[in-house]
């Protein structure tokens, strides 16, 4: 019989590589949890820095999807719906940073926001700003590597939404902007969360255009994928320690945030 | 600084050595018996990693070519990192045949692993405070006689990069801060010592605290100051043939080319002292 059975309804084809894919991904995670130096978890979490790093990784991380959520929305918009010309090669474009090896795109944003880049320079002269080593530059490395992953999201299901509903708002005299507003947006809304939680994960594991454009201070620019590559180099068990911990926060808040706001609809999250 | 130049004269000095002489080994720790056949040209096959200190890049490439030019069967693979990161990608079991450490302290742990036996040290190397061409901060020198101190050098709201103290140069980044009064100075700590040095070329900080080796290879993408403290942090770099060494000959060959005049020449010529 080819029919699936009833328990799972899974093919047995699809069952094999699925199940294959599964260990792939999983079992590297389970490698984490058998390694982690359980007994002493307390001191190693409680060490210096541990707090400071989390705690500027989860608000980077933050601020980063709220500036895609601001800028890709309409991004996507744009690449789905308009009709300027020229879109795919924007597409193309707007999505370089995620074939970008993050360490190229950490000095490509050197060579434009850093002191002596093309607008940094007269950032610098004008207004005595400097970007680079900042808070504010791990915000806009996250942001340039997390957003595309926004931006592709959103417009897939911008182009899977019926465009026919806006055009039905159209003839009973919405404006393009109300149209926007009132329909497409809210059809689009679990595409735009499930973009939003995966651009939040990127960002929050951000390591090379972080370290490289904002570079590596406690505090202020060391995000907590920074603090496990520097503490691998010392004591490989710390590493872990932080790793587990990012791994947890980050499941729990996606976790906690699928109750929350994203409901039971089925959207491709999490 | 010329040293770039200078290390591909010193090369070219190599090659004629290896030409004329049927052995440019002038090792003093040729253990086996296989290092008098291995050195010889021509002999060795197949592939040799070598694991080294970020610092090391240019030195032992250019030594790599050396040793793949008089070995035509021979392939000679690097692996350049912070030394930290080579010493925990060797204790996880990375396949390697020769380590090349910045400092003993990372050699020390593939002792304690088991899998570096009588490290020998080729080369000390020690910091200059380096800075961009336009050398944007203004630092000189004050007026006074002898090599200036790093606090003469390093104004309060300077943008300074050093290594992370994880890492070799950064363990001695902080010695010499830290007799200097600095250890608030760094703006960012980075994972290598190139990473300091990229940084500096970049123009994005004011100074960075490298190796004079880094110097060197950057030739004139950087101006140095040396200053005192520096005698208080000179690193010490070890380097081992691996016990699990795939290819234990080829990796005695690019050891005893390390240690050899001809190899010692070529490290002087980049700003390496004599250990």
């Amino acid at each position: 019989m080819t029919r699936p059975r009833e328990g799972t309804g899974i093919p047995t084809p699809l069952l094999v590589p699925a199940g294959l894919g599964i260990a792939f991904l999983v079992l590297p995670v389970v490698g984490l949890l058998v390694r982690a130096p359980w007994s002493d978890l307390a001191p190693q979490l409680t060490a210096p820095g541990v707090g400071d790093a989390l705690r500027l990784s989860l608000l980077s991380a933050t601020v980063a999807t709220l500036l895609s959520l601001l800028m890709g929305v309409p991004l996507a918009w744009v690449l789905a719906r308009s009709r300027i010309r020229g879109r795919s090669v924007l597409r193309a474009l707007v999505t370089v940073p995620l074939v970008l090896p993050p360490v190229v795109g950490g000095v490509a944003l050197f060579l434009v926001l850093g002191r002596q880049g093309l607008l940094g320079r007269w950032l610098f002269e004008q207004f005595d700003i400097t970007i680079p080593f900042t808070t504010t530059a791990v915000v806009i490395a996250e942001t340039f590597v997390a957003m595309p992953f926004l931006v592709i999201s959103v417009e897939g299901a911008l182009r899977a939404a019926d465009a026919r509903f806006e055009d039905v708002a159209a003839t009973l005299g919405a404006d393009r902007w109300t149209t926007f507003r009132r329909v497409t947006l809210p059809l689009v809304a679990p595409g735009v969360a499930a973009g939003a939680v995966l651009c939040w994960a990127r960002a929050l594991g951000e390591f090379g255009a972080t370290i490289t454009f904002a570079g590596n201070f406690p505090g202020t620019t060391q995000t907590m994928p920074l603090a496990v590559y520097l503490a691998l180099q010392r004591d490989p068990e710390a590493a872990l320690v932080l790793s587990l911990v990012l791994l947890a926060v980050s499941l729990a808040t996606l976790l906690l945030l699928r109750d929350r706001w994203l409901g039971r609809s089925g959207a491709p999250v999490a | 600084m010329k040293g770039r130049a200078a290390a591909v004269a010193a090369v070219a000095l190599l090659a004629l050595a290896g030409c004329a002489g049927p052995a440019a080994s002038s090792s003093d720790t040729a253990t086996g018996s296989s290092s008098a056949e291995s050195s010889g040209s021509g002999k060795l096959t197949g592939t040799v990693t070598v694991f080294a200190a970020a610092s090391l890049t240019d030195v032992f490439t250019a030594l790599g070519d050396q040793l793949m030019a008089d070995n035509p069967d021979l392939e000679v693979r690097f692996n350049f990192a912070g030394s930290s990161a080579l010493a925990t990608q060797l204790t996880q079991g990375a396949p390697a045949d020769v380590f090349a450490s910045a400092d003993e302290a990372q050699m020390a742990k593939e002792k304690d692993a088991g899998l570096a036996v009588d490290p020998t040290v080729f080369a000390q190397n020690s910091l200059m405070l380096a800075v961009p061409p336009g050398n944007p901060a203004r630092i000189a020198p004050p007026q006074a006689a002898g090599i200036p101190g790093l606090a003469d050098l390093v104004p309060a709201d300077l943008t300074l990069a050093v290594c992370a103290p994880e890492v070799p140069c950064g363990a001695a980044a902080a010695k010499v801060l830290d007799s200097a009064g600095l250890n608030g100075a760094p703006d960012t700590y980075e994972d290598d010592v190139r990473a300091v040095l990229t940084k500096v070329e970049l123009g994005e900080v004011d100074a960075g605290l490298v190796y004079v080796s880094d110097v060197h290879a950057a030739g004139d993408k950087v101006l140095a100051f040396a200053f005192r403290e520096s005698s208080l942090a000179v690193n010490r770099y070890p380097l081992s043939v691996l016990t699990d060494a795939p290819n234990p000959a080829a990796a005695r060959a690019f050891v005893d080319l390390v240690l050899s005049d001809a190899g010692q020449q070529v490290l002087r010529h980049a700003g390496f002292q004599e250990p």
